[in-house]
Formats: structure tokens, sequence, C-alpha cells
């Protein structure tokens, strides 16, 4: 019952925050609220790591499109910063553990959310929000997997983004007469005549050891191949398998043609090397598309080309960013209202093109992006799904934590037999 | 007559009945506490009661959780005894760890010491402006470690700041992205010995702290009557000898007191390291703080975390506790 009144104290407050007429309020009140237990006012509190110019910009054109549908209900972007929401997950995990969840928040789809949240029994499962919405064949089936656990759907995806793309500098190319390429024996010799004229074939920020890992898996692809790669995971093929070495093996080649200073840099200080022309490659997830785009201001095909990681043609390494609805949160309806706005093909084309990633509807709006998210949105129906393990899709947040490590240490030593033993220990955490 | 004995009687009776009490409360004035004391006592007691429950209640917490199997997103308090902590030290990168804060601790606390020391005694020579030069000094104090890290990791980026003016006469400095070992030797899985990157970090956090130390000598120099100076000069002792064999040794409580306060942010350092350089290439820059942090908030293994939290209020102990001892006793 104090409950109750609070929850009414605070939502006939919002809605006096609002701007609504001073004389009626006191009248008004018991009414408005009354009328606010199943109407839905108050706040949708949204937790991100987008904070960074294109990821920032797409976020804000959701919320503007969600307050122009629902402009009785407040957002609250509750963004925190760090590079792949390093920073943001802590926060998360404070709050959640402490029974004071966000409305909603964004979380991987894959290991990161079903092995995490949902193991954890933190999230409510939203088959029949599904239904409701319609979004049963909206969605591929694949990606409906990557959220579900045990039969149940727990989040809504936004976007897709793509981890085995290489993004090159055209002029760097054209200058050295080269050709885009697409086996990793090409991929070496093309670097050996890089780093003989003089340029940093790949360039390189691990300041934070994901972006080492996002190589590191995007070999192992390209050597394992899809099945495989996911068996990986599954725990199916062990890491001392002989083309788990080879790979490691294969990381150690193309880690002595990165920029020296890697350590020092992130992905954004990296990705700026190749639009300066210091270096000539970087492997990044699309992010970094809109990041030349909105923040170097270079143009697509012109300045930057990209191609899939070599050997990895036909498969597509799948980042989703997916909203969910946590257990105990105060207000399900409005959230649901955020999330069906997310869900929905104006939502997914509204955040999409500026943040760079590829809507998850199979039914949006083409016309709406530019000529790297028409060829993403072409691959990704056409390929192989597959898995991030970097970005925690493939395997639980503890064993990425650990293969994070081992790739850390390995970019310095070059141990072979270290990173496979390492892995090796930590597979019991798959 | 009888009656009269009797009435003195009662009346020394009862006069020892009442200076009874009255040679008790002489004997042990502790035991009756005062208004005054009352209304301390009242005040002290919340925070008290807050500081038992959040500061040593949560130690306990902690301590709990670091020997049980809480390793997941799922509470899970079953004992596991001292895994953990085995865990801990057979890991490479806490290995990595102990040595990275052993030679952080020396270098920082004997630097800021060093520094500290040389300053003040220069600014102690009377010389003009002298608040000036001090509010110099103290002024980076006023920043936040991760204001001082941020700002450091540009200077000292091997490919921006000074550094591209260096790289012009052919010097290339890495800086706290070089991740060699000097005179190092195994021990454990890691190699024992200075990792060159620390000392970049140690720039960083000296700039920051020598401030401190430097306003602590020149108080402590201050503090040092002029006529002990006069009384060695009369005696025939050059200045230096003054320095060395009069006024050093007074300034000893305050370069312990240095030491105590230093050691406690050395040891318990993260966010300058946080900001300024991560863990680092071959974890050359992580600290036990940082590895806690990543562990538990980002790994989820929160009785892992626990445990090197633990292992750092110890390593803090170290230092705190004899320095609290010894406090006790020249107390008395």
């Amino acid at each position: 019952m104090v409950m109750a009144l609070v929850i009414a104290a605070c939502s006939s407050d919002s809605s006096s925050d609002g701007g609504e007429d001073a004389d009626a309020s006191d009248g008004g009140d018991s009414g408005e609220s009354a009328e606010s237990g199943g109407g839905g006012e108050g706040t949708v509190e949204i937790f991100s790591w987008w904070t960074g110019a294109g990821e920032e910009d797409g976020l804000l054109a959701l919320i503007d499109l969600f307050e122009q549908e629902h402009p009785d209900i407040t957002v609250d972007n509750a963004a925190v910063a760090g590079g792949a929401g390093t920073n943001a997950k802590a926060v998360l995990a404070t709050r959640m553990q402490g029974d004071d969840p966000p409305s909603t928040f964004q979380v991987h789809g894959g290991a990161e959310l079903n092995e995490g949240w949902v193991a954890a029994d933190k999230m409510e499962p939203l088959n029949d929000f599904y239904e409701e919405q319609g979004w049963m064949d909206k969605f591929p089936q694949d990606l409906i997997d990557m959220v579900s656990k045990d039969g149940n759907i727990y989040s809504v995806p936004v976007n897709i983004h793509r981890g085995n793309v290489v993004f090159y500098n055209k002029q760097v190319f054209e200058d050295n007469g080269l050709e885009v390429p697409t086996t990793y024996d090409e991929f070496i010799e093309v670097a050996d005549q890089l780093q003989d004229a003089g340029v940093t074939p790949l360039a390189l920020g691990d300041k934070e050891a994901w972006t080492a890992t996002q190589i590191f898996e995007n070999i192992l692809l390209g050597e394992l191949g899809p099945d495989d790669y996911k068996s990986l995971w599954a725990g199916d093929i062990p890491f001392d398998d002989d083309r788990v070495v080879a790979a490691a093996e294969k990381f150690k080649t193309v880690l002595g043609y990165v920029n020296e200073d890697h350590a020092s840099r992130n992905w954004q200080d990296a990705a700026q090397l190749v639009g300066d022309g210091e270096a000539a490659m970087i492997n990044m997830g699309d992010w970094a598309k809109g990041y030349f785009s909105n923040d170097l201001e270079l143009e697509t095909n012109k300045d930057f080309g990209y191609f899939a990681f070599p050997e990895t043609d036909g498969d597509f390494m799948v980042i989703t960013d997916t909203f969910g609805l946590p257990k105990g949160v105060e207000n399900p309806d409005e959230v649901k209202e955020f999330l069906s706005v997310l869900g929905s093909v104006e939502g997914q084309d509204a955040f999409n093109p500026l943040k760079g990633s590829i809507p998850a509807r199979v039914d949006a709006d083409e016309s709406k992006y530019d000529e790297y998210g028409k060829d993403a949105m072409k691959d990704f129906n056409e390929s192989n799904l597959t898995p991030s393990l970097a970005h925690g899709s493939a395997a639980a947040e503890g064993f990425v934590t650990k293969a994070n490590q081992a790739v850390n240490i390995f970019v310095t030593q070059l141990d072979v037999d270290n990173l496979i033993n390492t892995l090796k220990n930590a597979a019991s955490e798959l | 007559m009888a009656e009269q004995a009797v009435d003195r009687q009662e009346q020394e009776y009862t006069e020892s009945r009442q200076q009874q009490p009255a040679e008790h409360k002489e004997k042990k004035p502790k035991k009756k506490i005062s208004g005054d004391q009352w209304v301390a006592l009242g005040f002290l007691a919340p925070s008290f009661i807050l500081v038992l429950i959040f500061v040593y209640g949560f130690i306990g917490w902690t301590g709990w959780v670091s020997v049980s199997n809480w390793n997941t997103l799922v509470p899970d308090f079953s004992f596991a005894g001292l895994k953990n902590y085995i865990y801990l030290f057979n890991d490479y990168r806490f290995q990595a760890d102990l040595r990275n804060t052993v030679f952080f601790t020396i270098l920082f606390i004997g630097l800021v010491i060093v520094m500290g020391l040389g300053l003040s005694i220069l600014i102690d020579q009377k010389l003009k402006g002298e608040s000036l030069f001090r509010n110099i000094f103290l002024f980076p104090m006023a920043l936040s470690f991760v204001v001082t890290g941020v700002v450091w990791q540009w200077l000292l980026n091997p490919s921006t700041g000074y550094n591209q003016f260096l790289a012009v006469f052919g010097i290339q400095p890495k800086w706290y992205t070089d991740t060699n070992i000097l005179a190092g030797f195994e021990w454990g899985s890691i190699e024992f010995g200075l990792p060159v990157a620390i000392i970049a970090v140690v720039i960083a956090a000296v700039w920051q702290m020598t401030g401190f130390s430097l306003a602590m000598y020149l108080a402590g120099l201050r503090g040092i009557p002029d006529e002990l100076r006069e009384a060695a000069r009369m005696d025939g002792a050059s200045e230096f000898q003054i320095y060395k064999k009069v006024i050093l040794p007074m300034l000893m409580p305050i370069t312990v007191s240095v030491i105590i306060i230093m050691a406690h942010i050395s040891l318990k350092i993260f966010d300058l390291i946080y900001a300024m350089t991560g863990s680092g290439a071959n974890f050359v820059t992580d600290v036990p703080g940082v590895y806690m942090f990543e562990t538990t908030f980002r790994g989820n293994y929160y009785a892992n975390g626990a445990a090197i939290a633990i292992i750092m209020l110890l390593l803090v102990a170290v230092f705190i506790v004899p320095y609290l001892l010894a406090n006790r006793r020249s107390d008395g």
C-alpha cells in the first residue's frame, strides 16, 4: 500500500513536471494518479554505453522518436562511457545485484544475455510480447535464437554489427598498387608490401584487450569454418585442436604487422591511423564505419573501403545490441512501450543509419542506409551467422575475461603454447 | 550517654557511608560519566555504529565472500576454503601485479620524499616569491588522479605530446608502452624486475603527490627554531652539516608520516592507472586495484575479486599496523 502511494505520488509529480496547468493540479491530482495506474505515465530509464559520436546520435534519434509517440513518458538516458561497454557492464552488474535494475539495458545477444542475466534469473521472458507485436517473423530465426534460452525470448535486438570486417585506406592501397586480400596468404603478401613501403599494414589499439581478441576470433573463424567455430564454444572441439594452434600461429604472424604503440591506443585512436593514411588496414566491427563517416568525415568507398576478414567471406560475425525487461522493474508496461518502438521499423531505421549498423528486422527500409549498410544487409541475409567471443556472444563473461587476459599476454610474449594452455584451462567455464 | 554514643556511632556510620562512594569516585573516576561526556558519546554513537557496520562489517563480509564459491552472477556462499587465494598466487597476472606494486611503491615513495624534501629546503632559503613557488608545487594536489592520468597519458603517448619534439633528435622513448623488464629473474611464472613502463606511471604519481610532502616538510622546517641553527653555527658547523646532523633528524617524524600516507595511496592505487594505462601490454602496469575491478565487475568472479581486496587490505596493514602500535606506545 505504501509502495502504491509512493508510485502514485511519483507519477503525479512527473505529470506536473511535464508542464500541466497549475490551477487544476490540486483538484486533478487524485484523478490523474488513479488514471496513471493503468494508463502509463512515468520514467523509462535506458541504460547503455552509447556515448560515442555515431552511437549517441543513434540513441538520441531513437529517444526522440519515442518521446514524439509517448509525450507523457519521460526518458532518462543513463549511458555510461567506456569502450565496448567495459565500464557500463560494471555499473550494471552492481545495480542488478543490488536489486536496482534500470528500466531496460543494452546487452549483447548470445551468452552475455543468456548465460549471464537470464541464467541469474534476472530477466522477464518476452514471448507474449513478441506475439502481441507480431515480431516472430520480422526478425531472422537465427537472431531470435541468440536472444532465447530454453524456448523463451528475453530481449529485443535493435541492430546488427559485423565483427569480421577490415577497413582500409583506399588512397594507400592505390598508391601501392594493392588489391584487396581475400586469403590469409594474400593478406600477408599485401602486409609485406605495405611494410616495405613504410606504411603500418594493420592498425591496432589494444589498450583494451578485446580489439586483439577480435582479430584472433576472426582468424579462428577462417581456420575452423563457421560450424566448427561454433562447436569450439559449445565445448565440442578442444582448444588444443591442431586448427586452433594453427590459428594462434597465424595470429602471432599478423601481430608482427601492427603499429608499435598499439598498447597506448584505443580503437578510435587506431582507426584514426587508417584515416590519416599512416596505417593501411584495421580489423574492427562496423561501428568503425560510423566513426569514419561521423567523426573523421571520410567518404565510404572513396576515402575508405572494406572487405571481409581474410578467409571469412560468406561468414558474418554477429554482434547484436538488444534490450530486455529486467525483473523487478516498477513500470513494465511503459518499458514495453519503449521496447515496441525499439523493435519497430521506424525505430530501427531512426537508430541504425546513424550508428553505422544495420537493422535487426528483415523488413526495414533499405533506402535509408548508405552503400556500406546495403552491402552489410545483403551479406547478413546470405551469410552464416557466427557469434563473437570478443563481444560476449560466444561465451560467458567469465570466459571472455580470461580469454582477454590470455590475449593481452600473448600480444607481448607471442607464446603460442601458453595461449593454448590458458584457453584450455579456462574452457571449464564455457 | 549511651544514646549519645549510639548517635555518634550512627553519625560515623552514615558519614562513612557517605564517604565510601566519595572515595570510590576518587579512585576510579572513569566509571562515572559526566553530562558532557554523555552528550559526546551520544553524538559519537551514530557514526561509531555506521563505521562498525559499513567499514568493519563490510571488511568481514568481503573476507567471507573471498572464501566462498561466488564466481558467477548468481550469489553462491558455499565455503570454498582458500581456493580463491591459491588461484591468485598461481596466477600470472596477480604475480605481475605484486611485482608492479613493489616497484611502484619503492620508486613512488622514494621520489616523493626526495623531491618534497629537496624542494622544501630550497623554498626555505627565504627566497622571494616563496608563496608563488609553494602554490605551483601544491596545485597538482588539487587535481583528481583521473585527470592526472589522462593528461600524462597524452604527454607520454609515444606518438603525441613532447615525444614528437624528442623524435626530431632521434629519441623515441616508448614510455608506458614499453614491455621490457629491467634486471629480471624468473619468479613464479613471471619475470621479476623493474618494468620500464612503471616509470611513466611513477612520474605522473610523483608529479601529483610531491606537493603534499613538500608542504609537510616545509611546515617541519618552519617548526625548527632558529636558535638551533644559530647554536650549530656558533659551534662552527657548516650549512651542510647543520642539515645533516640537526635538521634532517628532526624531520624524521614527518618522513614517517609521509611514508605511511604515501604507502597506502600506492598500495591501493587504482584511478591513476585505470585512466592512464589500463593494465598495459603483458600487464606491465597492472596493479591489484585494477585487477580487482576487472575480475569482480567484468568477469563476475566475485569471490576472486574479494580475495584480491583482502590481500590489498593486508598489504596496507603491513605498513599501518606497526605505525599504530608505535603511536600507542608513545602515547603511554
